[in-house]
C-alpha cells in the first residue's frame, strides 16, 4: 500500500520539531541559525515558512510520476511502491537535470562539497518499510502532519474539508498537482498566499518529453532509410553519368 | 607586417585566456562547483550548460550539415570544406564533452549513463548520442591522420565503411541536436513563454544546420586569412544562400508557433526578458535579409559578417532558452562567477589553438582531387557530373 502524507497548515504551530526530527534522522546539524533559515538547502530538507499569522511546510511532494525520476541519465532517483522518491547516491553523476525539472523545486545540491550530492526527504523511506511513520509526523506535537496510506490521507483530507467548510481553502494541495503527489496540504487561505506554486500543470510532467522522445525509433528509421535512399540516387547518378562520360 | 602583428595579438590573447582559465579550473577541481560558480539551489544551470554545451553542440552543427552534403546528396563541389567541418565538429564535441566533466558534480561518473540506464530520461538519450557521435567524428577524422602517416590500407578501408559511418552521423545529429530543446519541454510552467514551445526540439535542429552553415562560412574565412590559400568563394557564396534559407525557414517557423500560442503578448510584459529577446530576432532576421540581396553576396567580407552576425544571434538564443527563460520563475538572478566565464572563454580560445596546430599538420585543407579552375566551380550540378567523371 502506498503511503502519503497530510499536512493541514490550518492546525500548524510553527514549532519547527518537524524540522528538528527531520534534521536529526538525517545527522544534519539543527540550530536556532538554520531553523530561522526557511528554504530548503543542504542543511535543511524540509522547513516550516511563516506567512504572517499562518504557517506552511514545504517538502518533497513525492509524485506519483515524478520529473526527476523520469530525467535522471542514470537512474539515481526512483520511485518506490511504498511512495517515497529516493535517491541512490552512488549513481549520480551531478548533473542536477532533477533541479531544474522538479516543478515543486525541491531537490538541493551539496553546492560546497568535493563529492557533492543532491539532497531531499525521502519520506523516511526506512521508516516506512518497517511499517512506521515518518519522523516529522512522529513528533509532531498537534498532529498538522500524520502519515498513513495514500488513498486514506485523501479521504481524511476530503473528510475535513466536508466537515469544515469555514476554516479551509475548498481545495486539497497535491492531488492533481503534476498529476498527483504523496503529500497533501490542506489550507485556510488560496495556496499561493502560503507559498504553494499554483501554477504547475495539472497532469504529468514526464509526457511533455515522453511525446517527443517516444519518436525516437520513427527517426532512426526513416531517416536511415531516407538517406541510404538518396545515397543510393545520388551515386547512382554519379554511376550513370560518369559511364556516359567514357563513351 | 601588420598582419603579422594582428595574427600575434590574437595568439597572446588566446595564451592568456588559457593561463585565466587554468586557475579557474584549480579553484573547481581544487575546491567545489560552489566555490567555482555562482550557482544555487534556485538556478542550478548556468552558462557552463547555456553556453559550453547548448552553443558547443549547436556549433559543431557544421560536420554532419556538410558530411550529409556532401556523402550523402553528392553535392562534390563541397568537398573542399569537409574536412575543415569535420574539424570542427570534432574539436567542437571534444571541447563540449571537456566542459561538461567541469559542471558534473562528479565528473568521475561522467561514464554512468553507458550502464546505468533510464531510457525515459532525454539527458541519457542527449549522453549516449553526443558519445557515439564522438566516435563516428573521430572515424570521419581518421583519414586525415591516416593520410598525413600514410596508412593507405587502413585509409581504403575506412573508406569502405564511410557512408554507413556518415548516415549514422546525420541520424545521431538529427536526435541530440533536437534533444537539446527537448530537454527544457519538462518544465512548461518555468520557462517564459518567449522561448516555451513544444515545437523547441524541431527549432533546435533547423537552427543548428544552419549554424552549421554559418560556421562554415565563419572557418573558412578565417583560414583562408590565416594560411594565406585561396577561399573558397563560390562554394561560400553557395552556402551563404542556404543559410539565409535556413535563418528564414527558422524565423518563419518560430513566428507561427510564437502567435499559434499568443505569446506575442510577453513582448507588454516589463523586463529584460523581451530586449534579449528582440536582440536574437534582430541578430537573425539582420543577416538573412543581407544575404538575399545579391550585392552582399558579392563580398567575402560581407558574408563573413552576416555569417557572425547570425551566429551571436543563435548564441543569444541558446544562452536564452538556457538561461533568461528560467530566471524569472526562480526567484534569484544569476550572473556567472569569473570562474565560469573564464573555462568558457578558455575552452574558445583553445578550441582555436588546437585548430590552428591540426590544420597545420594534417592535410585539412588538401583535396584529394586537384583544384579545378573558378569557372569550373559555378558550373551547374549536371556539368558537376561530367566533371567527376574526369578524375
Amino acid at each position: 500500500m502506498a503511503k502519503a502524507i497530510l499536512y493541514d497548515s490550518t492546525i500548524c504551530i510553527g514549532c519547527r520539531q518537524c524540522e528538528e526530527a527531520c534534521a536529526a534522522g538525517k545527522n544534519l546539524v539543527y540550530d536556532e541559525k538554520i531553523a530561522a533559515e526557511e528554504r530548503l538547502s543542504e542543511r535543511k530538507l524540509t522547513t516550516i515558512r511563516t506567512y504572517g499569522e499562518r504557517f506552511s511546510r514545504k517538502l518533497c511532494m513525492h509524485c506519483q510520476e515524478p520529473s526527476c525520476v523520469s530525467v535522471c541519465p542514470v537512474a539515481a532517483l526512483e520511485k518506490t511502491k511504498l511512495g517515497p522518491v529516493v535517491y541512490h547516491e552512488d549513481r549520480c553523476m551531478g548533473c542536477r537535470y532533477c533541479m531544474v525539472a522538479c516543478p515543486f523545486q525541491v531537490p538541493v545540491y551539496e553546492w560546497n562539497s568535493r563529492i557533492p550530492r543532491m539532497r531531499k526527504c525521502d519520506l523516511c523511506a526506512d521508516k516506512l518499510v518497517q511499517g512506521a511513520v515518518t519522523r516529522c509526523s512522529e513528533i509532531c506535537p498537534v498532529t498538522a502532519t500524520i502519515t498513513g496510506d495514500r488513498s486514506e490521507m485523501i479521504a481524511e483530507a476530503r473528510r475535513r474539508l466536508v466537515e469544515k467548510p469555514a476554516e479551509y481553502y475548498p481545495e486539497i494541495y497535491g492531488v492533481n498537482e503534476a498529476g498527483g503527489t504523496s503529500v497533501f496540504i490542506l489550507s485556510a487561505v488560496p495556496f499561493n498566499q502560503i507559498g504553494y506554486n499554483t501554477q504547475i500543470p495539472k497532469s504529468s510532467m514526464p509526457q511533455f518529453t515522453w511525446a517527443v522522445l517516444q519518436h525516437i525509433p520513427q527517426v532512426v528509421v526513416v531517416g536511415t532509410v531516407l538517406m541510404g535512399g538518396i545515397y543510393w540516387i545520388t551515386s547512382r547518378r554519379e554511376d550513370v553519368a560518369r559511364e556516359e562520360g567514357r563513351q | 607586417m601588420s598582419g603579422r602583428s594582428h595574427f600575434n595579438f590574437w595568439r597572446l590573447m588566446g595564451a592568456a585566456l588559457m593561463l585565466v582559465a587554468v586557475a579557474a579550473t584549480v579553484l573547481r577541481f581544487g575546491g567545489s562547483l560552489g566555490a567555482s560558480t555562482n550557482l544555487s539551489d534556485q538556478f542550478p544551470w548556468g552558462i557552463w550548460i547555456g553556453f559550453d554545451v547548448l552553443c558547443g553542440v549547436g556549433l559543431a552543427a557544421g560536420g554532419f550539415t556538410l558530411a550529409a552534403t556532401v556523402h550523402i546528396f553528392h553535392l562534390k563541389r563541397f568537398e573542399p570544406i569537409v574536412r575543415p567541418a569535420i574539424l570542427t565538429a570534432f574539436l567542437g564535441y571534444g571541447l563540449v564533452c571537456l566542459a561538461l566533466l567541469f559542471d558534473l558534480g562528479r565528473p568521475w561518473n561522467v561514464w554512468h549513463p553507458l550502464v546505468m540506464w533510464n531510457p525515459h530520461s532525454v539527458m541519457f538519450e542527449v549522453g549516449w548520442c553526443v558519445t557515439l557521435y564522438t566516435t563516428v567524428l573521430a572515424l570521419e577524422f581518421l583519414p586525415l591522420v591516416l593520410e598525413r602517416f600514410r596508412l593507405e590500407r587502413a585509409r581504403l578501408m575506412l573508406r569502405r565503411i564511410m557512408i554507413p559511418i556518415v548516415i549514422l552521423g546525420v541520424i545521431l545529429s538529427t536526435l541530440h541536436q533536437s534533444s537539446l530543446g527537448t530537454l527544457f519541454l519538462i518544465m512548461p510552467q518555468k520557462m517564459n513563454a518567449l522561448w516555451y514551445t513544444p515545437m523547441l526540439p524541431i527549432l533546435f535542429y533547423v537552427s543548428a544546420i544552419a549554424t552549421g552553415l554559418a560556421m562554415t562560412i565563419f572557418e573558412s574565412w578565417h583560414s583562408a586569412r590565416a594560411f594565406a590559400r585561396q577561399l573558397e568563394f563560390p562554394l561560400v557564396q553557395k552556402l551563404s544562400r542556404v543559410l539565409a534559407v535556413m535563418i528564414a525557414v527558422y524565423l518563419a517557423m518560430r513566428f507561427m508557433d510564437m502567435s499559434a500560442r499568443r505569446a506575442w503578448t510577453m513582448m507588454d510584459q516589463p523586463g529584460t526578458e523581451r530586449w534579449l529577446f528582440g536582440v536574437e530576432i534582430v541578430l537573425m532576421a539582420v543577416p538573412m535579409l543581407l544575404l538575399f540581396r545579391e550585392q552582399t553576396r558579392k563580398s567575402p567580407q560581407a558574408i563573413y559578417l552576416c555569417a557572425v552576425m547570425y551566429l551571436l544571434g543563435f548564441v543569444t538564443n541558446r544562452l536564452n532558452v538556457g538561461i533568461t527563460s528560467l530566471e524569472r520563475s526562480s526567484g534569484v538572478q544569476y550572473i556567472p562567477k569569473w570562474s565560469e566565464v573564464a573555462i568558457t572563454l578558455g575552452l574558445v580560445a583553445a578550441g582555436f589553438a588546437i585548430f590552428r596546430v591540426a590544420a597545420h599538420h594534417l592535410p585539412v585543407f588538401e583535396e584529394e582531387v586537384p583544384p579545378l579552375p573558378p569557372a569550373a566551380w559555378e558550373a551547374e550540378a549536371s556539368d558537376a557530373y561530367s566533371i567527376q567523371s574526369g578524375q
